[in-house]
C-alpha cells in the first residue's frame, strides 16, 4: 500500500488537533491560578479542583453519579447476560425481534426516552427517585451490555462446557464455575460501558432528575447554563480522568478498537 | 410460550434443556422492557393528544390541540427547519473531514494507526458536556482563541460569532459526531482489498484517479451508514445545542426539555418528541432501504 503524503500528514495534524483541542483546553483551564477563565499562562494551580470541595452540590452530584452508573450496569448485566445466552446458543422463533427491541434503545433519541420515562415514573408515583433513575439508566446501558456479553458467548469455546457436562456439572454450577469465567472479560468489559454510557448520560437524566438525585452531568449543565466559570473546567477534568480510568480498564480487559468496533454498527 | 419450536444448532442440543429454555432466560429482560420501555412510550404518544392549560394542568382527553398547533405555528416548522439543517449540515461536515482520515489512518503503520485510531475515537466516550465546555471556552465571545487563530492566519478579518449561533453549533457537534463517521468509514475500509489498489497503480493509474474510482466507490456504503448515524444522533442532539445555542436558539430537543420543564406544557412536548421520533425513523428507515438497494451486493 502506498504511504501517506505530505499534505494527508497536515490533514492528519490538523484533524487531530481539531478533535483534542476542545478537550486539552477543559483540562489545561482548569488548571488556571487566575480567578477567571484563562490559560495557566503563569504555572499551574490545583486552587480550583480544591475549590470543589467547597461546594456540595457537585461532590453529592459525583457519589450520585458513581452509584448510579455502578449499580445500573450492573443490574443491567443481571438481565443482559441471560438474554445473550439465550440469544447466542438458540434458535427460537422472534429471536431476531427480541434482539432488536433489546438493542432499541440505542435507536430511540434520548430525549424521547427521557420524557417517556418521566411521564411513566410520575404517573407511578416514582418521579425524581434514585429508583426511577436506576430503573431507566438499565434500559439505556441494557443494549452495550448485551452486546459486549453476546459477543464472548458467541466466541466462547464450548468444549470446556462440554468435557464440565461429561463429568456431571450441569445448571447452576455449570454455569457459576465454567460458563461464567469463560465469558467475564466480555461480561465485565460490558459493565465498564455500560457504566460509561451511563456515568455520561445527560439527555435522558436530565428530565428525570431532581434537587438530590442530580447526576454529575445534570449539575455541570444546570451549572453552565447560568454562568461558565473555571469551577466546572476542573469538575470537567475530573470526569474526564473518571472516564479514561474506565477506557484503560476496558482497553486493558478486552481491548478498545474491538468495543469501540463493536459500537459502530448501533445505527443499524 | 409452548409454540416455541427450537431449530438450535446441534451444540446447543447438547445441553440437554428443554426448548423453553431460551424463554426462560430472556424472559425477566423482556418483562423489564415491556414495562418499562413499551409502556412509557405508548404513554408518551397518548400524552400528546391530551389537553393542557396553565391553571388546570394536564387534562386526558384524546384531542388534536397539540399537532394542530405544532402544524400550523410557523415556529415550530422553522424550528424543526433549524433542527435538521444544522444536522444535514453537520453530517456533511463529517463526511467530507471523515472519510479522508479514516482513508489516512488506514494507511499509517502500526504503532502510529492504533495510537491516533484511540485518539480519535476516544472523544466518543468522554462526556458530551465536557467536550461542549470545552467548544464554549474555544469560542468564548469576540476574542476566543478560535477566532485569534483565524485572525492570526487571516481567514477572516473581523470575529466571527460561534456562541450562540448556528455556525457554532454545527462546529460543536461536527466534533462529537465525528469519530461515529471515521468508525463507520474505518469498517468499511478493513473490508477492502489493498491490492485492488496495487493494481491500478501498476495499471498506470493516478491517485485522484484511484481515489476517485476504486477507493470512494468502495468506501461510500460506510459514508452513507456513518451519515444516517450522525444525521439521526445530530438531529436529536441536547447538550450542544442547549450550550452552544443558549436560551433563544432552540432545537427540537431542547425545545421540548423547555415544554417540560419550564412551560410545563407536558402534551406540546410530547408531541414534538413524539413527532421528531417518527420523522427520524421515517428518514433512517428511508435511506437505509435506499442504501441497501443501492449497494445491495456490499451487505450480501
Amino acid at each position: 500500500m502506498r504511504r501517506n503524503g505530505p499534505l494527508a500528514l497536515i490533514f492528519h495534524t490538523l484533524f487531530v488537533v481539531f478533535m483534542l483541542a476542545p478537550i486539552v483546553v477543559v483540562c489545561l483551564v482548569a488548571f488556571t491560578p487566575e480567578g477567571y477563565l484563562s490559560l495557566p499562562t503563569h504555572g499551574f494551580s490545583l486552587r480550583w479542583f480544591r475549590e470543589i470541595a467547597e461546594y456540595p452540590e457537585f461532590v453529592h452530584a459525583f457519589w450520585i453519579s458513581l452509584g448510579l452508573g455502578a449499580l445500573s450496569s450492573f443490574v443491567a448485566l443481571l438481565f443482559a447476560v441471560p438474554a445473550a445466552l439465550a440469544i447466542a446458543r438458540y434458535r427460537f422463533r422472534g429471536r431476531d425481534a427480541l434482539a432488536a427491541l433489546f438493542l432499541s434503545p440505542l435507536m430511540i433519541p434520548h430525549v424521547v426516552l427521557g420524557i417517556a420515562f418521566l411521564r411513566f415514573f410520575t404517573s407511578i408515583g416514582m418521579g425524581g427517585g434514585f429508583p426511577a433513575l436506576i430503573t431507566a439508566h438499565v434500559i439505556v446501558v441494557f443494549p452495550f451490555a448485551l452486546r459486549l456479553t453476546l459477543a464472548a458467548t458467541t466466541g466462547m469455546d464450548r468444549s470446556v462446557e462440554m468435557a464440565a457436562i461429561s463429568l456431571g456439572a450441569g445448571g447452576w454450577t455449570l454455569f457459576r464455575r465454567v460458563t461464567l469465567p469463560l465469558i467475564l472479560p466480555g461480561v465485565i468489559s460490558g459493565w465498564a460501558l455500560a457504566f460509561i454510557q451511563s456515568f455520561d448520560d445527560l439527555t435522558m437524566t436530565v428530565f428525570l432528575a431532581a434537587p438530590g438525585t442530580e447526576t454529575l452531568p445534570v449539575r455541570m449543565f444546570l451549572y453552565i447554563q447560568d454562568n461558565i466559570d473555571p469551577l466546572v473546567t476542573s469538575v470537567s477534568a475530573c470526569v474526564i480522568a473518571v472516564t479514561m480510568t474506565a477506557l484503560i480498564l476496558l482497553d486493558r480487559f478486552y481491548g478498545l478498537d474491538r468495543v469501540l468496533a463493536g459500537k459502530s454498527d448501533t445505527g443499524r | 410460550m409452548s409454540a416455541v419450536v427450537d431449530t438450535a444448532p446441534a451444540s446447543a442440543a447438547a445441553d440437554g434443556q428443554a426448548s423453553g429454555a431460551p424463554w426462560l432466560l430472556t424472559a425477566p429482560a423482556l418483562v423489564l422492557f415491556l414495562g418499562v420501555l413499551v409502556i412509557p412510550l405508548a404513554m408518551t404518544v397518548m400524552l400528546s393528544f391530551h389537553d393542557w392549560g396553565q391553571y388546570k394542568g394536564i387534562e386526558p382527553v384524546f384531542i388534536l390541540k397539540n399537532w394542530r398547533e405544532i402544524a400550523t405555528d410557523p415556529y415550530y416548522a422553522e424550528m424543526f427547519w433549524r433542527t435538521f439543517r444544522i444536522a444535514l449540515l453537520t453530517t456533511l461536515i463529517t463526511a467530507v473531514l471523515g472519510a479522508p482520515e479514516a482513508y489516512i489512518l488506514n494507511r499509517m503503520s502500526s504503532p502510529w494507526k492504533s495510537i491516533f485510531l484511540l485518539v480519535i475515537l476516544g472523544p466518543l466516550l468522554i462526556s458530551v458536556v465536557a467536550r461542549t465546555l470545552g467548544w464554549a471556552l474555544l469560542f468564548g465571545g469576540s476574542n476566543g482563541l478560535v477566532n485569534k487563530l483565524l485572525m492570526s492566519l487571516g481567514l477572516i478579518a473581523t470575529p466571527l460569532r460561534f456562541m450562540f449561533t448556528e455556525t457554532g453549533m454545527v462546529v460543536a457537534l461536527a466534533h462529537v459526531m465525528m469519530p461515529f463517521m471515521v468508525l463507520s468509514v474505518w469498517a468499511a475500509l478493513q473490508r477492502l482489498d489493498p491490492q485492488i489498489e496495487n493494481a491500478a497503480l501498476s495499471l498506470g493509474a493516478s491517485a485522484p484517479t484511484i481515489i476517485r474510482r476504486i477507493i470512494l466507490p468502495q468506501i461510500m456504503p460506510g459514508v452513507l451508514s456513518g451519515a444516517i448515524i450522525v444525521f439521526s444522533l445530530s438531529a436529536s442532539a441536547f447538550a450542544t445545542p442547549a450550550i452552544i445555542g443558549g436560551r433563544r436558539l432552540k432545537v427540537a430537543a431542547t425545545l421540548a426539555y423547555d415544554e417540560f420543564l419550564n412551560t410545563l406544557n407536558w402534551p406540546l412536548g410530547a408531541a414534538v418528541a413524539v413527532l421528531l421520533l417518527i420523522a427520524l425513523a421515517l428518514i433512517v428507515l428511508g435511506s437505509n432501504a435506499l442504501i441497501e438497494r443501492r449497494y445491495a451486493e456490499v451487505f450480501r
